[in-house]
């Protein structure tokens, strides 16, 4: 378990180090990162001194020791936009997201779990049918779409929520929703699918060839093995909706790191962009390296390194 | 000695989109106390789909038992096991009938220690407590020969080579002291130097225990070491019981004969080939209308395509379904 665990640990530090160096060369990939960062009728004069400023004309090797030193202490630098340090303003964001990420994976999780477990041991019921309706639903609805009407339907005609922005309580309920509910979809299915499966594995034949109750063998054979594949697409998902709810931020303007990324490519902020790909990563690595502490928990197979 | 399990003319059904397929079509069989009767056929002959319709561990639907009788001597005395709610067959299975089956690498849940699963079964039927259970379990693993069972018990089945995995399924199999175990193929997906250990092993138990054992088996090389009677069955159907030496030394049906000529011999001349039985397995999906095997067999005549034969009594404690006498070379006078 140790040995997995530091292994994990330190592959995530590689992949974060990888991180580092591709937006580091990003940056750079055109040739020269001034005239890329300033507006396109600045002077040659002012595109020198911000090349100046920005110690771009040090040796590459040099400006990568310092975007590395930097990245370590958190300091990624100024924003061009806002001429405040970028770091702290992505950190500032990070509530706005999660709290909109984790209510979306709450209600995939609340509504897909259960219909998919009620699916999985009766397939072909009526609950089955709605789960699988659902799922075939939110799987395949183009979410902008749908956010765009349910802004219509129950923010304009029906006033039941408000239509953007993060100001109460109920602000988040429609853009978590629309966020959701692919996943709740993929959820739904996953779970269905896994439960069909391990209900016909031989290894339940024989628990109930031993007479156990069927309760029995329902949580503790069942439910366990079923458990493997959701944890990891749960843990997967979640990160996804942490770093991927751009789109549904910019049209619910919710003002968490999504929305922020889009302004800051629109302006050209660099290092702000920079600050939001590192710890972005940062935060989905962080995120699979607990789903894979909790994949081990479950299955002895990865604990024991088999 | 008296019988613990009556089995008579069971008939069991898949209705599958195919149509329906004839999986059993009547079986009858005894099984005495303590005796050890295997039963032999190829795939798709019925002989594991008849145990496990005796148990209702055949998926319904689609399987449906349409006919028989199967009457257990347990502990509530002679009943009928396909008249049981399934709560009370759930009493039955695993204490008092005890299951091992073909392919020890699936059949043990991989994310349970193995100790779970054999204390699992105590608790359940025995109403042990953890610690008597998990007492009980390394008892049960030194019984079938797993060395370090105190160490053994918190290992996981991945950790197990297949033969040792086979000893927990066994473990597991006697747990409760049943009175009957069927094993199915218990020793078909394993290397044939374990195949010999867990024979000895199975040989071993039962001496100790008294249990009845069906052995499950295509293999009818097996059958002459562990068994005392054999059930020979083809296209679902019972076609020949007798005694082992007495199958071996004068098969009373072609498909037996047919088997044996298959089997291949340490004593054979190397220019001698092995037999194959001519022909394909009956298709189960026709209903029974003659002998299954007609279709196959060089000395059909006339009758076999007409009636299903009946077992036949031709000797002691021996029955055959075939209307030629191989012996006499012709029909027989029934």
């Amino acid at each position: 378990m140790q040995r997995y665990f530091i292994s994990r640990l330190v592959q995530s530090v590689l992949l974060l180090f990888g991180v580092l160096l591709l937006v580091f060369i990003m940056v750079r990939v055109t040739g020269d990162p001034a005239t890329l960062m300033m507006p396109r009728e600045a002077s040659p004069e002012d595109v020198e001194a911000f090349r100046e400023k920005m110690g771009f004309n040090d040796p590459t090797l040099v400006q990568f020791g310092r975007f590395i030193s930097g990245a370590i202490t958190g300091d990624f630098g100024n924003s061009l936009h806002f001429k405040t340090p970028a770091m702290p303003m992505v950190v500032g964001r990070l509530p706005a997201t999660v709290q909109l990420a984790l209510t979306g994976l709450v209600f995939a999780v609340v509504v897909g779990i259960p219909l998919g477990l009620v699916g999985g041991f009766n397939p072909g019921s009526v609950i089955d049918n709605i789960g699988r309706f659902l799922a075939l639903l939110g799987q395949s609805v183009p979410n902008f779409w749908l956010a765009l009407i349910m802004i219509l339907y129950f923010a304009v005609r029906l006033q039941w929520f408000p239509s953007f922005g993060r100001d109460e309580w109920k602000s988040v309920i429609m853009p978590a929703f629309v966020l959701g509910l692919p996943v709740m979809g993929q959820i739904v299915r996953l779970t269905r699918s896994a439960v069909l499966e391990i209900r016909g594995e031989d290894f339940i034949r024989t628990a109930h060839s031993k007479g156990l109750m069927l309760r029995t063998i329902y949580t503790k054979h069942v439910l366990r093995n079923v458990a493997i594949p959701l944890v990891s697409v749960i843990g997967v998902q979640f990160g996804y909706m942490l770093g991927g709810s751009i789109y549904i931020e910019f049209i619910f303007s919710w003002p968490g790191m999504g929305q922020l990324l889009q302004q800051s490519i629109g302006w050209r902020d660099f290092p702000l962009v920079q600050a939001l790909a590192v710890f972005t990563s940062a935060v989905v690595l962080g995120l699979n390296l607990l789903t894979d502490m909790a994949y081990a928990i479950i299955d002895p197979r990865i604990r024991y390194g088999k | 000695m008296s019988n613990i399990l009556e089995v008579n003319n069971l008939v069991t059904k898949f209705y599958t989109l195919d149509g329906v397929v004839n999986a059993v079509n009547g079986v009858s069989f005894d099984l005495e106390e303590g005796e050890t009767l295997a039963i032999v056929g190829e795939s798709g002959s019925g002989k594991s789909v008849t145990m496990m319709s005796l148990l209702g561990l055949i998926p319904m639907p689609p399987g449906k038992i349409e006919a028989g009788a199967a009457f257990f001597s347990g502990d509530e005395g002679r009943r009928d096991l396909l008249q049981m709610s399934p709560d009370e067959l759930r009493d039955v299975r695993g204490g008092q009938i005890g299951f091992v089956f073909q392919d020890p690498i699936s059949t043990l849940n991989p994310i349970l220690t193995i100790g779970e699963q054999i204390s699992e079964i105590l608790t359940r039927h025995k109403g042990m407590s953890k610690d008597a259970a998990r007492r009980r379990a390394i008892e049960l693993l030194t019984q079938v020969g797993i060395p370090d069972p105190e160490l053994r018990y918190k290992a996981f089945p991945f950790q197990f080579s297949g033969g040792m995995r086979q000893r927990v399924v066994i473990a597991i199999a006697i747990a409760c002291t049943p009175k009957i175990i069927i094993a199915d193929e218990p020793t078909t997906a394993l290397d044939v130097t374990v195949q010999a250990q867990i024979v000895d092993l199975f040989k071993r138990l039962r001496e100790a225990l008294g249990v009845a054992v069906i052995w499950i088996t295509h293999d009818l090389g097996v059958v002459a070491g562990v068994a005392e009677r054999v059930l020979v069955m083809y296209g679902g159907r019972p076609v020949e019981i007798a005694l082992v030496n007495d199958l071996y030394e004068h098969p009373q049906h072609p498909y037996t004969l047919g088997l044996l000529g298959a089997l291949p011999r340490m004593d054979a001349r190397e220019s001698e080939r092995l037999v194959s039985i001519k022909g394909t397995p009956p298709d189960l999906l026709l209903p029974l209308r003659h002998c299954p095997f007609a279709w196959r067999c060089e000395h059909a005549f006339d009758r076999c395509w007409q009636e299903i034969p009946p077992l036949i009594t031709v000797g002691e404690q021996h029955q055959t379904s075939c209307f030629y006498d191989l012996e006499e070379g012709g029909p027989r006078d029934v």
